[in-house]
């Protein structure tokens, strides 16, 4: 059959490119808020910075309702698991946008109660700088990582990365199932 | 699997074990000793009494009657990462545990890395939604033990700048507790009223949050040409939106039921539990740090301590709206009252020379140089600074040793304190008053944990 | 004011300084309660674990651990700091909490970050750290548990 023997018009194309075109423009975020930083996350989707220009405005209270997690502040030792637990429980794809320096290094606190760097828990897709991030800044790692979603691997399963935060690495690895993530006392 | 490390669908128990706090947790009552179990359930001692009061406890309660759950710390009316666990009988609480300690920074430990110079950079950080306040009562202490003069413009500049700050704390307060309530609309008024003061502060201070503004000696920056006119025009729309909020909020029948009423405090209570700022102005108590032991110039501008009777949400609300139309007084007083003159201290042990000096002279090089590397000295000795947060008494305890750095750095965060009262004001209540109970606290978690 | 026995001095900015010993440091804060003092602002402990020499009145001996209790007055519009000595190795003080419910809290951080033991608290647990946390974070003898920061795969010279 040929093409012009169809009625009506359309367009061809690759059924991935419909898939990242889609995932793309409806990137919904859990609210993930810790400190500073998720006020100024507030702020980006309160009116003077309308989030919602990217599909992006509905901020999940429920993980398994969010495929963004923004680590919005310092995650401390004792957040740590919790913060693991939820980036557990998100549906696959998921992403991860660490928001600021002390949630990517550590910043300020170089100290025994701070994770330095979220990377140590969660893959990282995106890492936004600034103490806090203003709006524009975060809006332009929101459209960073919607650059890679639309041109990435889209059967990528995060959870695959082995984690690299374990002193010794498991022998068997299962994708879903993480290993235990408390940092634990520095010596 | 036989590592036990590894975490499987079989080993649902090391999910669990993993957040577990152990101890820190509300236990089963039989697990409980009474006079925790009387803490939990918000039994207050009377500071004229020194046993329980009997009838505000209920110990005859059996475990198998209630339910414990847990509430965050990722949750989204929790303002942050606080976590409750409650015992519930139905739909009404019974016992409450706030677990806290999700954002402990070590800002104590670390404040006593940085020199008192740097010391700013690190106290901004803990109670995020009132900067300006932080660094003035750290600063406050520092001139205490350095026993150095502040200028005049640089007292007014700090009261001008606090104010402003305590207003956009209100409104982001005001926000959250309209999500937290459903009103949605609030939190993008909220949210777009702050924006204002923060493109303010973004042109006097170069940040939106987290200012450093505030420094030992003064203030960092000048004010920038024509800040009256912006101010005036903040005060002016802020002003008029507020009665925007009386439509919105304070008449509406689904606020006023959950808020009137509900999670009321007496006087006595709050001052045992060492209450401050709001929750303890709700309950009638006239006690504002700004008016009581003025600071700064507080004694010679106009404006109302602002005052409660019931001490329930509704009149903690009402404080906080009402707070934000006094401080727009104060603003506008700083406007017209504002000095001139130096807005730093001269005093050349805590000042740097001014950066055109730098560059024909050898000895301002090597001082300017001196004074951001390694830091002033500052006296041994011991001193505590309060100040009027909008969450109540903020306080400083430095320990200096003559060194240029603290040798302990303690800070009184009034969440810290407040969020004890959460027991007392959820008691009895119903599951869906824990929120509203949580939004009126107001604990900002970065305070609180520090 | 303050009971006889209790050492008193002026501190900075003409806040009242009591330095009772550990045996009267729980009568000297009742009888501060019962002279108006409504509230218990904030306790808090220090270790001068590195600072021994530092200045005390005469008739009080330095130890290791210090707490300092900062009273408030509302009716006076006074404050009073309270510092007692709390021992060497195994720091112990009274716990205020049948005078003051507030500090509680306040306590419990006391005890998780320094390690001070507040005799009759009713759940002295720790507040902040995590619940197998090892050793009080603010003691002097605790590093500030910095990690090295490396610059790994820093550019070139441009």
């Amino acid at each position: 059959m040929a093409l012009e023997d169809l009625q009506h018009n359309f367009l061809t194309g690759r059924i991935e490119d419909l898939a990242r075109w889609a995932r793309r423009a409806s990137v919904w975020p859990a609210s993930f808020g810790l400190a500073c930083c998720a006020i100024e996350m507030m702020a980006t989707g309160g009116a003077d910075f309308d989030l919602s220009r990217f599909g992006m405005e509905v901020f999940r209270n429920s993980p398994r309702q969010a495929d963004l997690m923004i680590v919005a502040g310092r995650v401390s030792q004792k957040m740590a698991p919790v913060l693991r637990q939820v980036y557990d429980q998100m549906m696959e794809p998921k992403w991860v946008i660490s928001m600021g320096v002390c949630a990517s290094t550590g910043g300020l606190f170089n100290n025994y109660a701070i994770v330095q760097g979220v990377d140590q828990i969660v893959p990282v897709d995106v890492y936004a700088p600034g103490c806090p991030p203003s709006p524009e800044t975060l809006m332009h790692a929101i459209l960073t990582l919607h650059e890679q979603i639309r041109t990435g691997e889209i059967m990528k399963r995060r959870a695959t990365d082995e984690p690299t935060h374990l002193d010794q690495t498991p022998e068997s690895w299962t994708p879903e199932v993480p290993v235990a993530v408390r940092v634990g006392t520095p010596k | 699997m036989s590592d036990p490390t590894i975490r499987t669908a079989e080993r649902i128990d090391l999910l669990a074990a993993e957040t577990s706090e152990g101890a820190q947790e509300l236990q089963f009552r039989r697990d409980t000793a009474s006079g925790q179990l009387g803490r939990e359930v918000g039994a207050v001692l009377r500071v004229d009494g020194r046993a329980l009061d009997p009838h505000s406890v209920d110990f005859d309660r059996r475990d198998d009657e209630t339910m414990i759950i847990n509430m965050g710390p990722s949750h989204p009316s929790t303002h942050g990462v606080l976590r409750l666990m409650l015992e519930l009988d139905g739909e009404f609480v019974l016992r409450t545990k706030p677990i806290i300690g999700y954002l402990h920074t070590g800002m104590e430990k670390t404040g006593e890395e940085l020199s008192y110079v740097q010391g700013a950079t690190n106290v901004t950080r803990m109670d995020y939604l009132s900067p300006v306040i932080n660094e003035l009562c750290y600063s406050m202490a520092v001139e205490k033990l350095l026993d150095i003069e502040v200028p005049d413009r640089a007292v007014w500049i700090r009261m001008l700048m606090s104010e402003l700050n305590r207003i956009s704390s209100h409104l982001v307060w005001m926000a959250t507790n309209g999500m937290d309530l459903g009103a949605s609309s609030m939190m993008i008024y909220g949210l777009r009223e702050r924006e204002m003061i923060l493109a303010f502060f973004e042109k006097t201070a170069g940040l939106r949050m987290n200012l450093n503004y505030v420094r030992p000696g003064g203030v960092a920056a000048d004010l920038p040409d024509g800040w009256q006119d912006d101010a005036l025009v903040i005060c002016d729309t802020i002003l008029a939106r507020t009665y925007e909020y009386d439509d919105l909020l304070t008449g509406q029948p689904i606020f006023r039921n959950r808020m009137v009423g509900v999670a009321p405090m007496t006087a006595e209570e709050a001052l045992a539990l060492s209450v401050t700022g709001p929750l303890l102005r709700s309950t009638g108590v006239p006690w504002d740090l700004r008016r009581s032991m003025p600071y700064l110039a507080y004694d010679e501008v106009e404006f109302d301590v602002i005052v409660g009777t019931y001490g329930d949400n509704f009149d903690r609300y009402a404080i906080r709206l009402n707070e934000i139309r006094e401080s727009i007084r104060i603003v506008r007083q700083c406007i017209d009252m504002m000095p001139g003159g130096d807005y730093r201290s001269q005093d050349p042990k805590v000042t740097p020379p001014p950066r055109a000096r730098i560059g024909e002279s050898m000895e301002a090089l090597i001082h300017h140089f001196k004074l951001f590397t390694e830091g002033f000295h500052v006296p041994a000795g011991e001193v505590y600074s309060a100040v009027e947060s909008p969450r109540g008494e903020l306080g400083c305890y430095i320990v200096a040793d003559g060194g240029p750095k603290p040798y302990r750095l303690h800070v009184r965060g009034p969440s810290f304190v407040n969020l004890q009262a959460v027991s007392l004001l959820m008691r009895g209540g119903s599951m869906s008053d824990t929120i509203t109970v949580i939004s009126t606290i107001d604990p900002i978690m970065g305070e609180v944990d520090r | 004011m303050a009971p006889p026995g209790v050492v008193v001095s002026e501190g900075l900015a003409a806040d009242l300084c009591c330095f009772p010993s550990r045996e009267q440091y729980f009568a000297l804060i009742e009888s501060f309660r019962d002279d108006a003092f409504e509230m218990c602002v904030d306790v808090c402990a220090v270790d001068y674990l590195d600072y021994p020499d530092r200045w005390l009145p005469e008739g009080v001996v330095a130890t290791r651990f210090e707490v300092v209790t900062n009273l408030l007055s509302l009716s006076k519009k006074l404050r009073v700091r309270v510092r007692v000595q709390a021992g060497d190795d195994r720091p112990e003080v009274a716990s205020l909490f049948t005078l003051y419910p507030g500090t509680e809290a306040m306590e419990r951080e006391a005890f998780d970050l320094l390690g001070v033991l507040f005799t009759d608290h009713p759940d002295l647990t720790r507040i902040l750290m995590p619940e197998d946390w090892e050793g009080h974070p603010l003691r002097k003898d605790y590093g500030v548990g910095k990690v090295p920061v490396q610059f790994k795969e820093a550019p070139g010279p441009r």
